[in-house]
């Protein structure tokens, strides 16, 4: 309130500026000075921030309810970055990989997924990743769950062997005291459980450059430990892949002579004994597991998908599919989707079509009645949208069934025979039925405010000058309905293509729609980045349409009344 | 408190000893199923005792049929407001591989059987992942309209693809799972061999070609309750369901319909306890858990609906139903007589190749 006398005195001033520029020249001055124009201005800004404060609440409101979390769900779509985050060396070594070649990757991509697996299991993220890569190749999900459980074994003989060549590599403090910063170790001492969190890990300067795989795996290990198991990183015995990974550094090339820290002399006794350790052949051990393993399908899947973003779930979404050679079709018996979306385009249309044909009548009759009338039969309008959508659809269902209550009329009437009744539900009729049914009030409401607005006066006047009844409505009324027309049109439309509800009860195989398939992705297979992508595609098409109507009829004549 | 009260407590102790002993727990719980006479029968059997027991608060919501996506986006948001979920073996299997429900340590997390057995072999093979704690063993079998199949009721079941001696529509579930399993076997394959079969693209096209054969006299169901309604109304001959929905239609409603047990499919059904509870609501749907599948307690659920219980110590003391005095022990889908013929339901096979034959199969049916 405290703004409106300025507004007022900023008005008030600009008249009385009109009225000083009559008697001077140069730019027109408000009455304490200012140009007229800067002084207007401020005026509206404050109107303008009056204006914004005041839609403030739904804005944010929207903002935070609504469009953060489509374009949260539509970001899915082509997220895909748990691939390279659970196997984040493997993924790096295959970049080396020609997935084009014949060969599958090479034994140093093999222990690079050891470790990956090693951690992720720890974690029981590679079952996450399994049924995310089973989108794309069928039986990913067993085999990384069934990698999951056996991955633990796999790299222990270097840890028995470790343990046999000395007691010292046996335990967690050993290992800390050459792994870990002497700061660390040292805040270490003091901590106790009740103190709250550890302090983090920090690796011994100098460590990483002399065993850099082991540093590598120490750090992701210590990390897990601390933070995710909450354990006693001080008192905690290493895990395999550590030892796998130590054997990877002392019998690599490295620069240990250089290395003078605590543990040297233990860590070149390993290096000389670690020479003549039994290995572990990582390929053969993954084949041992599942030979899947040692198909190329699989690897190429791993490597198509290693990108943080990938075009994966839009090309499922038409019917294509990823592969190391681009973008392809996928083979017939799996194309759905293009039907899909035809379909539901199509069947909305016809929805659309048949509301219009229905409604428009009825709103005629609507605006064209006394007040009194008009408002008893606006109830029967209203009656069903005010009744639960599943209860009138449930309810089309009794009626027509094949022992429904309108095939056993027409049954009794004599117009089909008993065994030829006819197929209304189960099927697009039975969709599109329903929906004309469901979404009528959304046609005739603005229809019939469009038409109240039409004053009966034209009609009078295009018949006292000779139009024909017909020529009167369809030169004179009919032009002036279409803004309500196309207002309904627009809602029923967009409402329809959305719909999953009515055609899953009543439109069996042929009378469903593309959100079924988003809907079943979403709460059936999980596969959300496929469902978003529907999604996405869904609301591309309805913006698409939106604007096309725009260009043709022009969005300005559509009138809610 | 009075005598009576401290004698039910000390009992509640008692039956939820082990690890949630003296620990806190929450006083309120949610616990989600699938609603109707499934809910109903849980509410009787467990949480009414356990809620006596304790005096623990129980809300009951009907959410099963979304519980995957609806656990997902909980645990995405990081605020899990379910204590205990009723899924079927097939979902477990996703929210386990997702890392949405807890790992359960069987022998040490649930009680002994009442004839001294360790949980482990009591459950024996219904123990299928480590999250699952297995409720009751049901089945998806066909019922069919004794007046509208002719003389000669069906037998087995390989008959609902039998079109010239049972012309007429048969109602089945709108996914792959159970049809192709049952079109492979009525095509001739051999029932050990068929999961071997479907593995393969070839396996998968034979199935759909059988299945072909009876499209168009097939209506296709997506919830459980719509086989019953349709074979009520006559709008279909036979039709596949879950076999305590056909029980409600032939014994409560006492509707001209019979069992076909051959073939029948084997599933399970079971509880989860979904990952990221704090201290006291794990403890609590634990303990809750621990009481609703001992031996007794399962026992009584099927005095309410004709699901079988997943303990082998509970067979033994399935009784009448609690209402209409009948015997229960035949309409069981365990039941010897009933089970002469059946398939164990391939939850691996299934958890694997769900999407793509799901994929296949609905590209085959909208064409």
């Amino acid at each position: 309130m405290s703004e409106a006398p300025t507004a007022q005195t900023a008005s008030s001033h600009a008249a009385e500026a009109r009225i000083a520029d009559a008697a001077h020249t140069g730019p027109m001055l408000a009455a304490d000075g200012t140009p007229l124009k800067k002084s207007l201005n401020r005026a509206l800004r404050v109107q303008k921030m009056r204006a914004l404060a005041l839609v403030a609440p739904l804005l944010i409101f929207v903002l935070v309810t609504f469009i953060a979390p489509i374009a949260d769900m539509l970001f899915r779509s082509v997220e895909n970055d748990i691939v390279s985050e659970t196997l984040p060396r493997t993924t790096t070594m295959l970049a080396e990989w020609d997935a084009k070649s014949t060969d599958i990757p090479p034994e140093p991509v093999f222990e690079a997924l050891y470790k990956d697996m090693f951690f992720a299991a720890e974690a029981k993220l590679h079952t996450r990743l399994g049924s995310r890569l089973n989108y794309e190749l069928t039986g990913t999900s067993s085999l990384f769950r069934k990698s999951g459980r056996k991955v633990e074994d796999m790299g222990e003989v270097y840890q028995d062997q470790f343990e046999v060549q000395n007691d010292f590599w046996k335990t967690g403090e050993n290992w800390n005291s050459f792994m870990a910063s002497d700061a660390w170790l040292a805040a270490m001492a003091d901590w106790k459980p009740a103190d709250g969190r550890q302090p983090a890990f920090e690796l011994r300067d100098g460590i990483a450059s002399t065993l850099p795989a082991t540093s590598a795996a120490y750090v992701q290990y210590a990390d897990f430990i601390q933070n995710v198991d909450e354990k006693n990183l001080y008192k905690t015995d290493p895990w395999a892949v550590i030892y796998s990974s130590l054997h990877e550094d002392l019998t690599g090339e490295n620069d240990l002579a250089a290395y003078s820290g605590p543990a040297s002399a233990e860590l070149s006794a390993a290096a000389t004994a670690a020479a003549t350790f039994e290995t572990v052949n990582f390929t053969e051990a993954f084949a041992g597991i599942d030979k899947d393993w040692t198909t190329l399908e699989v690897w190429q899947t791993i490597k198509v998908y290693s990108p943080k973003f990938t075009s994966g779930y839009f090309l499922n979404a038409v019917d294509m599919q990823k592969s190391v050679d681009g973008a392809e079709m996928r083979p017939e018996n799996q194309q759905i989707y293009g039907i899909l979306f035809w379909r539901t385009m199509v069947m909305s249309m016809a929805i659309t079509l048949s509301c219009i044909l229905l409604g428009y009548p009825v709103a005629w009759i609507l605006a064209n009645l006394p007040t009194r009338q008009a408002n008893l039969l606006m109830i029967l309008v209203l009656l069903p949208f005010w009744t639960s959508l599943l209860v009138r659809t449930s309810a089309w269902k009794v009626m027509l069934q094949q022992q429904g209550v309108i095939n056993d009329t027409l049954v009794w009437l004599g117009i089909v025979g008993t065994d030829d009744r006819l197929a209304l539900i189960n099927n697009q009729t039975g969709t599109i039925i329903a929906m004309t049914h469901i979404l009528l009030p959304f046609m005739i409401l603005p229809m019939y405010s469009v038409m109240q607005t039409i004053q009966p006066t034209y009609l009078r006047a295009a018949k006292s000058l000779g139009a024909t009844n017909w020529t009167a409505f369809w030169r004179v009324y009919f032009p002036q309905s279409i803004p309500g027309i196309g207002a309904g049109s627009i809602l029923v439309f967009i409402l329809a293509i959305g719909y999953y509800i009515t055609p899953a009860i009543v439109g069996g195989t042929s009378g469903t729609f593309i959100s079924n398939r988003i809907a079943y992705h979403i709460s059936q297979s999980l596969n959300w980045g496929l469902g978003a992508a529907l999604g996405a595609i869904l609301l591309a098409a309805v913006l698409l349409l939106y604007y096309a109507y725009d260009k043709i009829v022009g969005i300005d004549n559509v009138k809610l009344g | 408190m009075n005598l009576t009260k401290v004698l039910m407590t000390s009992t509640a102790l008692t039956l939820a000893a082990g690890m949630s002993h003296g620990q806190e727990m929450a006083d309120e719980m949610t616990i989600v199923s699938w609603g109707g006479a499934y809910s109903n029968s849980q509410i009787k059997a467990y949480s009414e005792p356990y809620a006596a027991n304790t005096g623990v608060k129980i809300i009951n919501d009907e959410s099963s049929a979304e519980a995957v996506a609806k656990l997902r986006a909980m645990n995405e948001a990081g605020n899990v407001t379910w204590d205990v979920v009723d899924v079927t073996a097939a979902d477990s299997f996703r929210l386990c591989d997702e890392g949405l429900a807890m790992e359960i340590d069987f022998d040490e997390q649930l009680a002994p059987g009442d004839d001294g057995s360790t949980p482990s072999d009591d459950f024996g093979d219904t123990l299928i992942n480590d999250c699952f704690i297995p409720q009751i063993v049901f089945s998806t079998t066909f019922g069919y309209r004794t007046d509208l199949v002719g003389d000669t009721p069906p037998t087995e079941i390989c008959d609902i693809f039998d079109t010239d001696a049972y012309p007429g529509k048969r109602s089945l579930e709108k996914r792959p799972i159970g049809n192709m399993e049952w079109a492979l076997l009525c095509d001739g394959v051999a029932k050990d061999e068929i999961y071997d079969v479907l593995e393969t693209a070839e396996g998968q096209e034979q199935a759909l070609a059988k299945l072909d054969t009876i499209k168009d006299d097939v209506v296709w169901w997506s919830a459980g309750a719509d086989t019953p309604q349709l074979l009520a109304d006559g709008e279909v001959i036979m039709g596949s369901t879950y076999n305590g929905r056909l029980f409600s239609v032939i014994a409560e409603q006492d509707q001209p319909v019979e069992m076909l047990w051959d073939g029948q499919m084997f599933d399970l059904d079971g509880w989860i306890i979904p990952a990221g509870l704090s201290d006291e609501r794990k403890a609590r749907a634990l303990d809750y858990v621990k009481f609703a599948t001992d031996t007794k307690r399962l026992a009584d659920q099927s005095k309410y609906i004709a699901y079988g219980p997943a303990r082998a110590s509970s067979a033994p003391l399935v009784d009448k139903h609690a209402e209409l005095g009948i015997d229960m022990a035949p309409h069981m889908p365990t039941d010897p007589a009933n089970s002469k013929n059946v398939f164990v339901f391939n939850y691996e096979f299934w958890a694997d190749y769900r999407d793509d034959v799901d994929a296949k199969f609905q590209a085959w049916l909208v064409k």
